[in-house]
């Protein structure tokens, strides 16, 4: 891909290019708690935007404002440069699929889908076309006389799709899309949601508290906390550089140690456990104080895992295997170091086990070294 | 691989609680069967025993003749001199119904008052039962108690609190006389108009709670579906909301209208000789005339009347319910 191809993908870093949801300043209040606080977001046209965050912290709160079932107690909502403040719910350019599905029970699949044109006076037959071509795209042309409680679970969810789509909005609006559906379900239904938001060009918003949906499906990510943005950012820039603990620890998951600063250079940083009489060494330079109060934070995966001392001094610890996770893939161990943290490790199934036996086995001695880039320097 | 004769087992001390225990649970298990039939048998029973024997009572009575006797009418079954069993049907009851046209506009007109109440029952109660929905818990508790409330007072009396409303001298009159809005007592008492303001104050909740207990199961998210694919609030009431409540719309006019129809004291207490109604003509045969045949054959040609439509609509809705949800 080219330079400038990549630019016209990442809206976001291009200062010239005009947010199409465009949210300055959004606070809304029920009675005195606070769900949605002050917060402030720029999505471009064509993304694929995931609200992340757990129950409560006010991510549905804010993509109903942008339905228009909520309007904020102070602040500004525009979409494509109109101010969405006094609009209703039934002239916004936008639609939503219900977490619920919210299907018409008492309207076949394809009066259900054709409900929305039927508001917008379209002919009977552009109607029919448009509906047919619709349950086209989700499979679900044999199915169009059903009535949505003779679908299954993923059906309904195809019908809800088709729905909020068939009126072409310019944004889409998900709530929790893939929460009901099974695991193998779910896989497959996120990808299709990537094929048909990349055919229609249509910009996604999607509410979620599943991070792995977040990581799989989204160009960009706002991970809320307490009706605030905790961080916005690429899947990549929330894994790999989470700005809090918070952040951190809500996506994946990530061992982390306690510490101070003592060397802080423009080329590394040293930090000293506080309980583990560790000596941890980063190969990048951070804006912090010597003496200061750090945690230095890293993946599981990171972590390489080995039954004879590793070569390199720096990011070494010694421990004792005390749980082992067998997935198939990876097998997950949890190592129990002298101080009594645990430390959980990645290890992929590269080999076979021999003779029944895995990189380690119960109560072996292994020691855990990590690259100098691996870690993350986290001062809050 | 062995394998051991259960009998050959000899029961420890556990084992026999175990044994007795199953026996026990055995016993519970028939009795809850033979439960369940006494559940449903007891309620049949009972519509047995006091609905359908005296419907076939009045039934016998309506093809008998009247006469002056105690009972005042002629018997299904008699013996002839030759020790014959015959049976007499007279249908005359019947054909008299139909060719006397007191009859028919009687009916005619209770259908039309019955029908009137129910649409007006309707437009008042819905949107009460959608308020009271749509309001938070504890005001919703007080709401459906209100609504309940005028049960805790003989239906009588408060048909008679309404006489003392409407009449001449009545609290109305007295309020609008006093506002120098008339100048003499408007007629109310003994009209078609306090039938219907007895009919409809008495019916309400009837029409209420069967529009409240379909409106709670009413999902929300529906009508913000609706407004989100375009729908204003108007045409979302349209084509979301009355369709889905369309079961409770049924059912609380059926409870308006099929006692409204066969009502006789509010037409008779709030209505007078001015407005005639099937029940009242029922009364009047009973008592006045003492033709008990007639009377029987009203109350039959009524039930009749209330019924076919009944059955033909719940053809209807299991056809659609057949293919539908």
């Amino acid at each position: 891909m080219t330079v400038s191809g990549e630019i016209l993908d990442q809206h976001w870093l291009d200062s010239r290019a005009r947010p199409f949801i465009h949210i300055r300043g959004v606070t809304k209040q029920f009675g005195g708690f606070t769900a949605v606080n002050n917060v402030d977001l720029d999505i471009y046209q064509g993304e694929l935007f995931c609200l992340l965050g757990g129950s409560g912290c006010g991510k549905t709160t804010l993509l109903r404002m942008l339905a228009g079932f909520e309007t904020p107690t102070s602040g500004v909502i525009s979409i494509d440069g109109v101010d969405m403040n006094d609009v209703p719910p039934y002239e916004r350019p936008v639609n939503m699929m219900f977490q619920s599905y919210a299907l018409f029970p008492h309207m076949n699949v394809e009066n259900n889908v054709a409900y929305g044109l039927k508001r917008d006076g379209l002919s009977k037959e552009e109607i029919r076309l448009r509906v047919g071509e619709m349950l086209a795209m989700v499979e679900l042309s044999d199915f169009s006389k059903r009535k949505p409680h003779q679908l299954s679970g993923g059906q309904k969810q195809r019908v809800a799709l088709a729905r909020s789509l068939v009126k072409r909005p310019k944004v889409l609006l998900l709530d929790e899309p893939l929460g009901a559906l099974d695991k193998r379900l779910r896989e497959q239904t996120q990808f299709e949601l990537m094929n048909i938001q990349d055919r229609l060009g249509v910009t996604f918003v999607v509410v979620t508290h599943d991070q792995e949906e977040a990581m799989t499906l989204s160009t960009r990510i706002a991970v809320m906390d307490a009706g605030q943005f905790v961080q916005v950012g690429t899947p990549t820039e929330i894994y790999e550089y989470p700005a809090t603990r918070r952040v951190a620890d809500f996506i994946g998951s990530i061992n982390m140690f306690e510490g101070r600063v003592t060397e802080n250079d423009a080329d590394h940083v040293v930090v000293d456990s506080t309980d583990n009489a560790l000596r941890f060494f980063m190969d990048h330079g951070a804006s912090v104080s010597d003496g200061s109060r750090v945690w230095v934070a890293v993946r599981p995966e990171k972590i390489r895992l080995s039954r004879t001392p590793p070569p390199n001094e720096a990011n070494q610890i010694e421990g004792v295997v005390q749980d082992i996770g067998y997935l198939g893939n990876v097998s997950i161990y949890r190592v129990r170091l002298e101080s009594g943290m645990i430390v959980e490790v990645t290890v992929p199934n590269q080999t076979r086990p021999r003779d029944g036996k895995h990189a380690a086995g119960w109560e072996d001695r292994v020691f855990l070294d990590w690259e100098a880039s691996s870690a993350i320097l986290l001062t809050r | 691989m062995i394998i051991m004769k259960p009998t050959a087992v000899k029961s420890t001390g556990i084992q026999r609680y175990q044994q007795m225990f199953a026996g026990v649970s055995r016993l519970l298990q028939q009795l809850q069967a033979q439960w369940k039939s006494v559940v449903v048998t007891v309620p049949y029973f009972w519509m047995l025993l006091f609905f359908l024997a005296p419907f076939f009572i009045i039934l016998k009575i309506s093809v008998a003749e009247s006469l002056i006797a105690s009972p005042p009418f002629s018997d299904l079954l008699e013996w002839t001199r030759d020790g014959a069993l015959s049976i007499r049907l007279s249908f005359e009851n019947y054909s008299y119904l139909w060719k006397d046209d007191l009859y028919i506009n009687t009916y005619l007109g209770s259908v039309k008052i019955a029908g009137i109440s129910t649409l007006l029952c309707l437009l008042l109660g819905y949107p009460i039962a959608y308020a009271i929905v749509r309001s938070p818990p504890t005001t919703k508790n007080i709401l459906l108690m209100l609504v309940i409330l005028p049960f805790w007072t003989s239906f009588l009396l408060r048909v008679y609190a309404w006489m003392g409303l409407l009449a001449d001298q009545g609290l109305i009159n007295d309020l609008l006389i006093w506002a120098g809005i008339i100048d003499s007592p408007i007629r109310l008492l003994y009209s078609h108009f306090a039938v219907y303001v007895g009919i409809i104050y008495t019916y309400v909740p009837f029409m209420i709670l069967p529009l409240y207990a379909n409106m709670e199961k009413l999902d929300m998210t529906l009508h913000e579906a609706a407004a989100d694919l375009g729908a204003r609030p108007a045409v979302t009431f349209l084509t979301v909301t009355l369709p889905m409540t369309w079961p409770g719309i049924v059912a609380g006019s059926l409870l308006v209208f099929i006692p409204a129809t066969g009502e006789f004291i509010i037409p008779d207490l709030l209505g007078g000789g001015n407005v005639q109604m099937i029940g009242r003509v029922l009364y009047n045969e009973f008592h006045s005339n003492h033709d008990w045949p007639v009377a029987s054959a009203v109350a039959v040609a009524l039930l009749v009347l209330l019924v076919l439509p009944m059955m033909v609509y719940q053809k209807v809705q299991e056809k659609e319910s057949g293919s539908g949800w």
